[in-house]
């Protein structure tokens, strides 16, 4: 569980990036973090694995603050998956990459080996084993970012801006892969700008603008107010614009879900024949 | 990452902001000479205060110390590496016939290393006050009326504008290495130089293909395409650049004088005193 209490960060340069953050993100829990640019998303979740630490305040990790420990002993618990995958690929093959965090928290070879295939498996990158990162397309290589975070199989999952550069095939795979995850208990924390993916996830939304939060709960609820999401500078989802300037024939305006609207037409149509 | 810090220029208006970059580097080309002169240990004391009434006229002392703080590694490297080899190869000291013995012969080995040292801290010292001072612009500008060709002029400027760009991005790779359990502060000095590694592969990798990126976007933009460019802006010199020029050549004047007439005890010879 990670507990975010009066969260206050400012960076060296004196930007005031966080203002009073209270949050908390139970086991198991889904969470999208939303907002324009500059809302301090990234920041926020760089305190998670302690990679920023509070200026005032506290960011608590399964009751631990994350001022006691350091990054690599939160990362173990706490994987983080960042935006660029070419921030962090340096090995020579896909496999050593995979295996690198592995060597840093100290498995075992044998567990090691294990924990490779299963990674590769996962992420569909087997065949490419013993090929650089560096020879791979752009998804690929994000694939192998994702695969060298979760071998070793943290229990909280960090992704920044997932969906970035990603076909709409991948995207939707990725989608797939982050509901199985969070159906495999883990918590999975999501930082995007893309409502559409998270429309279709349905996850719990924070809306942050200016370093505070502007609004929390489902994606249903939140990203179908158009005041709220005005405010966070981003736009409701296709569906929920539909709806919205449908709302004068009674239409409910609350539909994030391609499905439920499909019904919910569907259903008038019917009606009116 | 914090020495490149040192070198970012900030808009601020003072004095020293307002020199024509070509005698600021004139002043700073003096000091470096002088350095370079210079092996004795008083008088690279004396050196390094000559910088300190630019920094706080230009109230730069924040960046500027922490450029310091920065060059420190390096520093301890240098000094380090100055002991080991003066004490396998003493034969490089002139007061020294053979191997270092006495506590007179380690004292001077101390104060040699300390001077190397120094010398370093000196040269980081002079430049960082020229780089926190001098726009990339105003940089540019003074090349080309100094008859540097534009090409050259170009890639220099190019060059100094992404040391911000590069020492950001240091920071998020390094953040992303240890999200993945690197510890830079682990192990011996052999293994903390090799924590480097996954660093700066990522870093030089991103650098080339972001140059190759830049090269293809000015051609598109027809770069080169005319013969003779003109300047909105011209550098003319004034009264302060001018004083500037004396206090420059008067300072080397003095500094060639001492060096070749003038002994400068060493810290050791004096203590003996």
């Amino acid at each position: 569980m990670i507990e975010v209490k009066d969260l206050h960060f400012t960076y060296s340069t004196g930007i005031e990036a966080l203002k009073g953050i209270n949050l908390t993100v139970d086991d198991g829990e889904f969470l999208a973090v939303m907002g324009q640019n500059g809302a301090g998303k990234t920041t926020l979740v760089k305190h998670f694995n302690g990679l920023l630490k509070p200026t005032k305040g506290e960011v608590l990790v399964d009751g631990v603050s994350t001022r006691d420990v350091s990054v690599a002993k939160l990362s173990r618990n706490v994987g983080f998956v960042f935006q660029n995958p070419d921030h962090q690929l340096f090995s020579e093959t896909v496999e050593d990459e995979i295996a690198f965090a592995l060597k840093n928290f100290g498995f075992e070879e044998a567990v090691r080996e294990k924990q490779v295939d299963w990674a590769l498996n996962l992420l569909d990158v087997a065949k490419y084993r013993k090929t650089s990162p560096f020879m791979l397309s752009g998804g690929e290589r994000k694939r192998v970012a994702l695969a060298s975070i979760l071998a070793w199989d943290p229990q909280v999952i960090i992704l920044d801006e997932p969906t970035i550069g990603q076909d709409h095939q991948q995207k939707e795979k990725l989608q797939q892969f982050i509901l199985q995850l969070n159906a495999q208990k883990k918590t999975v924390v999501v930082v995007t700008h893309d409502v559409e993916f998270v429309a279709e996830c349905n996850p719990r939304v924070i809306l942050m603008s200016q370093g505070k939060i502007l609004a929390e709960g489902m994606a249903k609820k939140v990203l179908t107010n158009p005041k709220l999401v005005a405010q966070a500078s981003i736009v409701p989802p296709q569906i929920t614009q539909i709806f919205l300037e449908l709302a004068d024939l009674g239409l409910p305006t609350d539909v994030i879900d391609v499905h439920e609207a499909t019904k919910i037409l569907l259903g008038r149509l019917r009606e009116r024949q | 990452m914090s020495v490149f810090e040192g070198f970012k220029f900030r808009k601020v208006s003072s004095v020293v902001h307002n020199l024509d970059p070509r005698i600021k580097f004139l002043f700073v080309t003096v000091l470096f000479v002088m350095a370079i002169l210079f092996t004795n240990l008083l008088a690279l004391v004396v050196l390094f205060f000559v910088p300190l009434p630019f920094v706080f006229m230009a109230r730069v002392n924040r960046q500027w110390l922490r450029s310091l703080r920065g060059a420190a590694f390096l520093a301890i490297f240098i000094f380090a590496t100055n002991l080991i080899f003066g004490y396998f190869y003493p034969a490089s000291f002139q007061q020294i016939s053979g191997s270092v013995d006495t506590l007179a012969e380690y004292l001077i080995l101390l104060e040699r290393a300390a001077a190397m040292t120094l010398r370093f801290v000196v040269l980081i010292a002079s430049f960082s006050v020229f780089f926190l001072t001098t726009s990339p612009d105003h940089l540019g500008l003074a090349l080309q009326q100094s008859h540097i060709p534009y090409e050259f002029c170009f890639a220099f400027t190019t060059a100094v504008r992404f040391v911000p760009v590069l020492a950001d991005e240091a920071q998020t790779i390094m953040d992303a290495q240890k999200a993945r359990g690197l510890e830079l502060e682990r192990g011996n000095f052999l293994k903390r130089v090799r924590n480097y590694i996954p660093i700066l592969i990522p870093l030089i990798v991103n650098a080339i293909r972001r140059s190759l990126e830049l090269a293809e976007a000015m051609e598109s933009r027809a770069w080169g395409a005319s013969e003779k460019r003109t300047n909105l802006y011209t550098l003319k010199l004034r009264r302060a650049d001018y004083i500037l020029v004396v206090v420059s050549v008067l300072m080397l004047a003095l500094a060639v004088y001492v060096w070749l007439y003038v002994p400068v005890p060493s810290l050791t010879e004096l203590l003996s005193l």
